[in-house]
């Protein structure tokens, strides 16, 4: 925003600065004119960068929100995909599976890098990056759950005693039919 | 999509299920596996050497086998093992063409031909009663055409066709306890004499006209000074009898209607007697042998009944038949042993001064004393008598002689196996060169490039034939080192001849065999038997280099009280490292978990008056051992009076390494309602994986897993003897699960209208076991899952992971944990005779039934097929778990069959060495025959197979690396051009 900006000293007896907009007279060596007023001239002009700034943000926060449900339409792809993909451990469920938990947890990692792109004073990212991170942490839980029901997490306690060593008997002893 | 996904699922699970299948393709066979045939002790030999055709010698023996050898190489033409009940008491050849045996008492009569050993007929004699046995092929008897054959069997003389078999006429001898001798064909007559006893004290004769059956005559008479079973015949008319006391010969004159007796003590014939003498069997014209101690007196009896001393041996000698070499002229052999050999001479029965023939033929090994010799001439080409002999050893072995050495010999104690055992071969060390068995890197390379060759089907039939003998060396499978699969293993086997072989596993061949000394007849031991045998000294890490040993206990006699004996012997070397009589007789062995400081396992043996004794005597091993005295117990299971007792040990004021015991619980099976006929109990050496059984659902069930687990079957005693001597109303099977420690019946199950025999099978947490169904006419196995629900409630998942429980704490049997069991029966084909079950290294590997069954092969049975959680329509969980849909009867799957087309003739047990590598088992089937084989129960998963081809994979690797090489350049110079445009 720096356009016009007055270039002082530069061989140049004088220029006007028709962008200034500062308020303060103080800051000028000439004083305004009479009848001038800053203030409506200021108004005017700002009118139309608002309404383009206001614009643009829109469209950020637009385009923040709609980046911010994109993982919703994953989590429905993904769910689809994990019906079909069945309750048995095979090579397509795994695969599946292993996505759906690695996909949200790329994109928690590169939330920052989503969302550079729509940062701006006047939009807030806050509400889209908290959508996005609890959209891909569903993601995560469905990919979770899935590798549950797949029966390859360990909450059962069959999954901690199934390699549990016999226990050692105190008492020995032998014997038999005697010998022929 | 839900249906799509359910018959992706079923596909799933029915791979899961077919997926160990177990065959062998064709030119697999021979690979990992190795057979041996053999035939046992001969009791009797044939000899056929006319002119025509191959020579061979037709032999019976004590495992019941009949055989046709070669007798240029000892090998096998054909054999036919008779089964268990059905023991040969006469083989002779009729007619030149057929082999003729009489078995099972005299009561079957066969005949085999004698080129191919097909049977040509059968006929069942029936008697009376049964009696001793006797067999006569007469040489010139013709009734119509046909030639006779008279077989004495069941109190009864039988003429039977030698053609067709038909029993032409049955003479019944209406005397009760008539026990054939002899039976005579006077030469140029057809009259039959028959002589025989009556008890010990009365002489009959009869005569019989052989071609009606017409009883002719008989005469009876009472002997002086009583019979003791030994009677010489002399000649067609004269008889010699040794009294009951073994101090007198009676000769016993049969001529012509009377009969008469005289007697001459033994001391008047031989100056030094003392003891008693015994008659040998010789059937020389005159001429009768009296066995004194260790020497042997020939005594003529002259024509007018005198008695008079011919020659005397003082060596322990075998006499051989007579053999008619030509007319009137008779030879016959006597053999004794030497220190390191055997002398041979044949003499003519009328000539006593002269040899025929005098060799000494050297032994490279100890084979024992002579037990039987069979002679057979042959005409030198001078024209003069030459003569082979076959010779059966005290090792049970057949040794072939002629012109002074050995032809050939066969080791045929390793027919009668008793127990075997395996040890590990020594580590192979570095510095000692193996490259005899190691081959080049070239030749390595040929080889993998010859059967990549076969893999593409690029190779010649030269070619494939190459590629089957380098598998059939398997680079090295015969080395005498330790593998690092474990496939190299020796097997230690005890014979019932005292004789101790090991056997390589790799292609079966006899490493070292030793006639143990202590397991020979002396005078303090007369007849010594082999019971068992231990591994006693296996070193681990830190005495790698000491060789292992193993413990063969056997007994003076058969009786429970005769005494102990002990040999160790070194399992490399197999020498005997020494040897000791114990003081004590020996009924039960029971090697301890414990080791003393070199290493040598502690066994305790339990003598007939219930004291055990510690081996072995060190103050060392004592010191291992009193720690834990009070927590060993050993139980005794009487199967005739229907009781079992436990026992604990307690100390003995008077000896150290004795222990009195004390009864702390019995079990008394009521003797009117239930006979015990089997027991089992789990191998001391089954290694379990888990405790947990983890079924659908994640759910998990706790394994009984005890190593004091008795399995006891009972039957009705009226369903005892045969299958249909019962109806199934009177009949029942009774099943206990005991625990040994503290005699509780874990479990009592009883199957009504079943009976035996039962064998049966424990491991794990489970018992198999196989018995007749009598209402279903069908024979059945059930199983029976034993799971302690005292540790059912272990389910914590937070306890378990921080490890808060109890569930790997040595627990006691007095604990009394409560248990559930699970039980499910099949319908199964066969009659069974052996049942073992696979065993690996870790016993992670799923489990395996190995069944011997009738027919005498093995066959594999998935232990799924026995689970008590079948149910008939599975649910999908259960389905994903590998629970198979029930069915009412066990599928035999023909590829199945361990021993693939070979037969264990007269199997008798199985036994399974786990080897190092997870997956694979290794297995032994002993009977009269010898196999041995490598099982993997799922596959080898852990390990590639023998046939994968490491050519194929350098070669795709190096056609990899050249395709990069290749299209790398070509990109490059791609580029290059790209950038010039």
């Amino acid at each position: 925003m720096d356009k016009g900006k007055a270039i002082m000293g530069s061989g140049r007896r004088w220029a006007v600065d028709f962008s200034d907009n500062s308020l303060a007279p103080s800051s000028r060596d000439i004083p305004d004119p009479p009848g001038f007023s800053r203030g409506s001239q200021e108004q005017d002009d700002s009118t139309v960068t608002k309404q383009k700034k206001d614009a643009e943000a829109n469209w950020k926060a637009q385009k923040a929100w709609e980046v911010a449900q994109a993982p919703f339409k994953n989590l429905l792809m993904m769910g689809f995909m994990m019906w079909m993909a069945g309750n048995t451990v095979h090579l397509f469920s795994i695969g599946i599976t292993f996505s759906a938990l690695w996909q949200p947890l790329s994109a928690l990692q590169g939330v920052g890098k989503v969302f550079e792109p729509y940062k701006d004073n006047k939009v807030d990212l806050l509400a889209p990056k908290l959508v996005f991170i609890a959209l891909n942490l569903g993601a995560m839980i469905l990919g979770v759950w899935k590798l549950n029901t797949l029966g390859l997490l360990p909450t059962h306690a069959s999954d901690w005693v199934s390699s549990l060593p016999p226990a050692q008997e105190v008492e020995y002893s032998g014997g038999g039919i005697a010998f022929h | 999509m839900g249906t799509m996904l359910r018959v992706f699922l079923l596909l799933l699970s029915l791979l899961s299920i077919t997926a160990p299948a177990f065959s062998l393709y064709e030119d697999q066979v021979g690979l990992a596996d190795w057979h041996q045939k053999y035939i046992g002790k001969v009791k009797d030999a044939v000899f056929h050497t006319q002119k025509t055709g191959r020579k061979r010698v037709v032999v019976s023996t004590e495992e019941n086998v009949i055989a046709s050898l070669d007798l240029r190489h000892g090998e096998i033409f054909w054999r036919h093992v008779l089964g268990p009940n059905d023991a040969i008491d006469g083989i002779d050849i009729a007619m030149g063409k057929y082999v003729i045996t009489l078995s099972s008492e005299g009561s079957i009569l066969r005949a085999w031909n004698l080129p191919d050993g097909q049977m040509v007929w059968e006929a069942f004699l029936q008697g009376p009663h049964s009696s001793k046995s006797s067999l006569l092929v007469p040489a010139s008897l013709k009734v119509d055409k046909d030639n006779v054959i008279l077989a004495f069997g069941k109190g009864c003389l039988h003429a039977v066709s030698g053609i067709h078999g038909e029993i032409l006429w049955k003479k019944d001898l209406e005397a009760e306890s008539f026990e054939i001798q002899h039976m005579i064909q006077t030469s140029g007559s057809d009259l039959i004499h028959l002589v025989g006893f009556v008890g010990s004290s009365q002489f009959d004769s009869y005569t019989i006209d052989a071609k009606s059956g017409e009883l002719l005559k008989h005469d009876s008479a009472a002997i002086p000074g009583g019979y003791s079973g030994q009677a010489s015949l002399v000649s067609s008319s004269t008889l010699v009898v040794m009294d009951s006391a073994g101090s007198t010969v009676t000769t016993i004159s049969f001529q012509d209607g009377k009969v008469t007796f005289s007697q001459t003590p033994v001391s008047t014939l031989i100056e030094d007697f003392v003891g008693k003498a015994k008659l040998l069997a010789l059937k020389l014209e005159g001429v009768f042998a009296v066995k004194t101690g260790t020497h042997t007196t020939f005594v003529r009896v002259t024509v007018e009944g005198k008695l008079e001393v011919v020659d005397k041996i003082n060596h322990a000698t075998a006499v051989s038949d007579v053999l008619e070499i030509s007319e009137n002229r008779q030879a016959f052999a006597f053999v004794h042993r030497r220190s390191n050999g055997i002398d041979l001479t044949v003499k003519l029965g009328a000539d006593w001064n002269h040899d025929l023939l005098k060799e000494s033929i050297k032994m490279d090994q100890e084979r024992g004393s002579v037990q039987k010799v069979y002679i057979n001439n042959y005409i030198r080409t001078d024209r003069s008598h030459g003569f082979r002999a076959l010779i059966v050893m005290e090792d049970h072995s057949l040794l072939l002689v002629q012109q002074g050495a050995v032809v050939w010999s066969r080791e045929d104690a390793l027919a009668s196996v008793i127990d075997v055992k395996t040890s590990e071969l020594p580590v192979e060390k570095k510095g000692v060169s193996v490259a005899k068995v190691e081959e080049s890197l070239f030749e390595w390379l040929q080889g993998h490039v010859l059967k990549l060759k076969g893999t593409l089907m690029l190779a010649s039939p030269d070619d494939m034939a190459a590629i089957q003998s380098l598998r059939l060396k398997a680079s090295g499978k015969s080395k005498m080192t330790r593998d690092h699969n474990g496939f190299r293993k020796l097997l230690i086997v005890l014979t019932k001849a005292g004789k101790v072989f090991a056997l390589h596993t790799g292609d079966g061949r006899i490493v070292w065999s030793r006639l143990l000394n202590s397991l020979r007849q002396s005078e303090t031991c007369e007849n010594p038997t082999g019971l068992n045998l231990f591994p006693w000294h296996v070193p681990h890490h830190h005495a790698l280099d000491e060789n292992p040993s193993a413990l063969v206990v056997s007994r003076c006699g058969p009786s429970d009280d005769a005494l102990g004996l002990l040999s160790f012997v070194d399992t490399y070397t197999g020498k005997e490292l020494s040897s000791s009589s114990l003081d004590h007789s020996v009924v039960q062995v029971i090697p301890l978990p414990f080791m003393d400081s070199t290493e040598q396992r502690l066994h305790l043996l339990i003598d007939a008056s219930g004291q055990a004794h510690l081996y072995p005597k060190t103050s060392d091993a004592l010191g291992v051992f009193r720690p834990e005295l009070t927590n060993v117990y050993w139980y005794s299971v009487e199967a005739e009076t229907g009781i079992i007792k436990g026992y604990a040990l307690k100390e003995k004021a008077s000896d150290d390494y004795s222990f009195d015991t004390r009864g702390i619980w019995s079990i008394v099976f009521p003797s009117e309602s239930e006979k015990i006929i089997k027991t089992s109990t789990r191998k001391l050496n089954e290694v379990v994986h888990t405790q947990a059984k983890v079924v659908a659902d994640q759910d998990a069930m706790f394994k009984y897993i005890s190593k004091n687990l008795l399995f006891v079957a009972t039957v009705a005693p009226k369903a005892s003897g045969d299958i249909g001597s019962s109806t199934p109303e009177e009949s029942w099977l009774i099943v206990y699960l005991i625990d040994t420690i503290t005699g509780r019946i874990l479990h009592r199950m009883t199957h009504h209208g079943a009976q035996g025999p039962v064998e049966a099978v424990v491991s794990e947490n489970w018992v198999i076991y196989h018995y007749f169904n009598l209402r279903a006419h069908k024979y059945e196995m059930s199983v029976i899952e034993i799971y302690d629900q005292s540790r059912a409630d272990n389910k914590d998942v937070w306890k378990l992971i921080l490890g808060k429980h109890n569930l790997t704490s040595p627990v006691s049997s007095y604990s009394r944990p409560e248990i559930m069991t699970r039980s499910q029966s099949y319908f199964f084909t066969h009659s069974v005779k052996s049942i073992a079950v696979t065993s690996t290294a870790k016993g992670i590997t799923s489990k395996q039934l190995l069944i011997g069954t009738v027919g005498d092969q093995v066959l594999a049975l998935d232990k799924r097929f026995l689970d008590p959680r079948r149910s008939v329509n599975p649910t999908q969980a259960e389905k994903e778990e590998g629970i198979i849909p029930l069915t009412d009867s066990l599928p035999i799957i023909p590829q199945s069959y361990i021993t693939h087309a070979l037969k264990v003739e007269g199997l008798r047990g199985i036994e399974t060495v786990p080897a190092k590598l997870e997956s694979t088992t290794l297995i032994f089937a002993y009977g009269v025959d010898l196999f041995f084989t490598r099982f993997a129960p799922s596959r080898t998963y852990d390990s590639l197979t023998e046939d994968f081809s490491y050519a194929l994979l350098l070669l795709t690797i190096v056609a990899l690396v050249a395709a990069i090489f290749i299209t790398w350049i070509l990109s490059e110079k791609k580029e290059l051009r790209d950038k010039w445009r």
